[in-house]
């Protein structure tokens, strides 16, 4: 414990030493949120924040050292952690390769691609996108199409993959592949690693309803991928796939969340709906914050409870599938309660009238509708909880 | 604290289980009551206290165990999914917890090891008919008379006062019908002349009563808690016991919610069994995803309690709970019927006790809408 205290303390000193300014102020733009990339040009505080935290490993700090990680236990990290949300400290880089490919690679990828791709990832050198979804394959993610035919040391990559997430902005992506078409159609699946720079590779940015374009169509014709570059074995990649899956079905239900979203709501409340003796004016309209508030307060618990449960070494249940189903749900709620607490406000789309805040409310409130379609619809987790915790018949 | 169980409460869940499964069935249920007789079983009351399940929460000094609620948690999950009336809540989370929390040294070595001990019963007579869910609501008045008071009027829904040999009675010294300030509890044993007590006959076949009260004369030594100042000690009496129900409900959803799985398992249609519909399949998992976040609640509930945080954080992890459970378990209720489709609308079947059970468990301490305007003020809004 001492030695953890004198760890704090280092942490503490270094983090007021090399941290820029700014890094401590709360982000005004989205576009500030650090994801790394050879594509992006990021203020120059960014990258410098990146940079010394980098050097030290700390965007990666519990993988080892020698792929570049910060190498620091358990305990460590949460004090690094701790330490930096005393700061209000930005996290110097996110994405799908810290949270992602990088744990997948730790856990499974052979011991050159290692060495090639995690260091990159803690330098947030390389960008990361996901290539799963088919226009024919949502749902039904097993029954995906894109082919991938053995020629020597190289696959021969044909198909189109959709709802990669930023891969315009991405460097290279994780890609499931179809290698066997005789085989059962979760058994001839492949994960491979992609240059997104490799020659006939197409990325074409979709436009949604909410006016913004962070999902991509990636068309590939004739893309050579080298066979160094599988994940595990060949044939063997639906079972990857699926653990990265409930991956992120957890981080998604955490990740529409923002920390002031209880205040913003009583806040818009007060102003559009009124007061009355200090409450909100209208019994049903705080009858529906509470319900969201309170919703959100019995996941955050369960989530607490699943880290808890692992902590004492118990198995993980499908957790994942809860936290996504009603993770994303909740988040709809919440949306649309605002916009109904809005009223003509919520109309705009751009322009005068109305004021950025609310427009955002807007965008934000159909971009949540996605929610529950992305990383597995709502129906496929039903499924899973009936299928895997309850046991009912197929 | 984690949110996990500890060895010695997975110990004790088994113990708890077996002594359900082994002791109480819903066959027991409807003896009960069909008769006439208390409505519970004295014989099986006093073997809890044996086991110390009445002590869970009451100091060694008094005869209890000196445990957490997360332990007390444990056993009422388990009794709630046996639906057993036994009067945990009236005599030990209500009675017992307000000597407990208010009452003077006197008064809680006269009644606290008997309690434990399953010889005594107490009960917690705070709410009037036209009270709904404000605690604060007492017409029931107490005047000063000679070195006592006088005590009149009318208590209704009175968990388990047709049995309870004490009733703490809420009765108004000062203010206005709905005013916190003025209101004060009195210690009264049931055979004080004045006192009528008719019991109730309720839709979940639990006990309850109507306490009548005219010109009751009580000792000074009688009041529990401060003169006028029992709406405070009302309210932490009634947090606690609104946290020991939700872990009563959880059992008890959780019991519907299983045994409608295993309907769903075992009943045939059209040559299948239903379980292979999607639509009752997306249904269940609902009401999976329904218990663990009101497992989630329920147990944050019980670890504040143990973790003696002020009386806001626990009157907030209670109402978060009971909201919870409220909804979920009521949910759980319906769908149990209705899954179980015509069978499920028989006395036969015992899943119409779980529906009965979830309406009232749910309206006992204030419904869930109740607990969700509580937290709105509690928040400011």
């Amino acid at each position: 414990m001492a030695d953890l205290e004198a760890f704090r303390a280092d942490v503490r000193r270094w983090l007021q030493d090399n941290a820029p300014a700014s890094m401590s102020t709360p982000l005004t733009n989205p576009d500030d949120v650090c994801w790394g990339g050879r594509k992006t040009k990021y203020p120059d505080d960014v990258r410098r924040w990146l940079a010394v935290m980098a050097e030290r490993g700390w965007t990666a700090p519990t993988w080892p050292r020698e792929y570049g990680g910060g190498g620091l236990s358990k305990q460590e990290a949460k004090v690094l952690a701790e330490e930096m949300a005393k700061l209000h400290l930005r996290t110097p880089l996110t994405g799908f390769g810290l949270s992602m490919i990088g744990p997948l690679l730790l856990q499974e990828g052979s011991e050159e691609l290692k060495r090639e791709h995690l260091p990159k990832i803690v330098r947030g050198e390389i960008r990361w996108c996901q290539g799963y979804s088919e226009p024919g394959s949502g749902s039904d993610l097993a029954s995906l199409q894109t082919k991938a035919v053995r020629d020597g040391d190289e696959f021969v990559l044909n198909g189109q993959k959709v709802w990669t997430s930023y891969a315009d902005k991405s460097d290279w992506m994780f890609i499931l592949v179809r290698t066997d078409f005789e085989a059962a159609k979760h058994a001839g699946i492949t994960f491979l690693l992609m240059d997104l720079e490799a020659p006939g590779v197409t990325v074409r940015p979709i436009k949604l309803i909410s006016g913004s374009s962070p999902f991509c169509e990636t068309f590939l014709s004739d893309v050579r991928v080298p066979v160094r570059n599988v994940v595990g074995k060949v044939n063997g990649g639906w079972l990857l796939a699926k653990a990265l899956l409930g991956h992120e079905r957890t981080m998604i239900a955490d990740v529409f969340k923002e920390r002031d979203d209880a205040r913003r709501l009583v806040a818009l409340a007060r102003k559009h709906v009124g007061e009355s003796g200090g409450r909100v004016a209208d019994a049903v309209v705080r009858d529906r914050i509470a319900q969201v508030e309170m919703d959100q307060a019995c996941l955050d618990l369960t989530l607490d409870r699943a880290r808890d449960n692992a902590k004492a070494g118990h198995k993980p249940g499908p957790e994942s599938s809860i936290f996504k189903l009603y993770g994303t749900e909740l988040n709809q709620r919440r949306r649309a309660l605002m916009m109904d607490i809005l009223g003509p406000q919520g109309l705009g789309w751009e322009g005068a009238g109305f004021e950025d805040r609310e427009l955002k409310v807007t965008r934000d409130w159909l971009r949540s509708r996605g929610n529950t379609i992305e990383g597995g619809t709502s129906e496929i987790q039903l499924n899973i909880i009936a299928k895997r915790v309850l046991g009912l018949p197929d | 604290m984690d949110l996990v169980l500890s060895e010695e409460q997975e110990l004790l869940q088994q113990t708890a289980r077996e002594f359900v499964a082994g002791r109480s069935s819903l066959k027991r249920l409807r003896g009960l009551r069909e008769g006439d007789d208390d409505g519970f079983s004295r014989a099986l009351w006093q073997e809890m206290g044996r086991l110390g399940w009445l002590g869970i929460v009451l100091p060694v000094e008094h005869g209890g165990l000196g445990l957490g609620y997360r332990d007390l948690m444990v056993v009422m999950e388990e009794l709630g999914r046996g639906l057993m009336p036994e009067p945990m809540l009236a005599s030990v989370l209500l009675g017992a917890n307000a000597l407990l929390l208010g009452g003077t040294p006197a008064q809680q070595a006269d009644h606290l090891p008997a309690v434990a001990a399953g010889e005594r019963l107490l009960a917690l007579a705070f709410q009037e008919t036209a009270g709904r869910y404000r605690p604060h609501h007492v017409t029931t008045c107490a005047k000063a008379a000679g070195t006592g008071w006088l005590v009149s009027g009318e208590k209704a829904h009175v968990l388990d006062g047709h049995v309870a040999d004490h009733l703490l009675v809420a009765a108004r010294t000062a203010g206005e019908t709905d005013d916190a300030q003025g209101v004060t509890l009195f210690l009264v044993p049931r055979d004080t002349a004045g006192v009528t007590i008719e019991r109730q006959s309720r839709v979940d076949g639990r006990n309850a009563a109507i306490v009548r009260l005219q010109d009751v004369r009580v000792a000074r030594d009688a009041v529990v808690g401060e003169v006028d100042r029992g709406s405070a000690l009302l309210g932490r009496v009634l947090d606690r016991a609104t946290t020991a129900l939700t872990a009563e409900m959880l059992g008890s959803m959780l019991a519907a919610f299983e045994m409608t799985v295993d309907y769903l398992k075992t009943r045939l249609q059209f040559g299948v069994l239903i379980g292979t519909f999607q639509a009752l399949k997306h249904r269940a998992a609902r009401m999976f995803v329904e218990t663990e976040l009101a497992r989630s609640a329920v147990m944050h509930a019980h670890r504040v309690l143990d973790e003696g945080r002020d009386d806001a954080a626990i009157a907030r992890a209670a109402s978060l709970a009971k909201a919870r459970c409220s909804d979920a378990f009521l949910l759980i209720g319906d769908e149990a019927v209705q899954m179980h489709g015509g069978i499920g609308m028989t006395d036969e079947h015992d899943i119409g006790f779980f529906l009965k059970r979830a309406r009232a468990a749910a309206v006992t301490f204030g419904d869930a809408a109740h607990h969700r305007d509580r937290i709105a003020a509690l928040d400011g809004y």
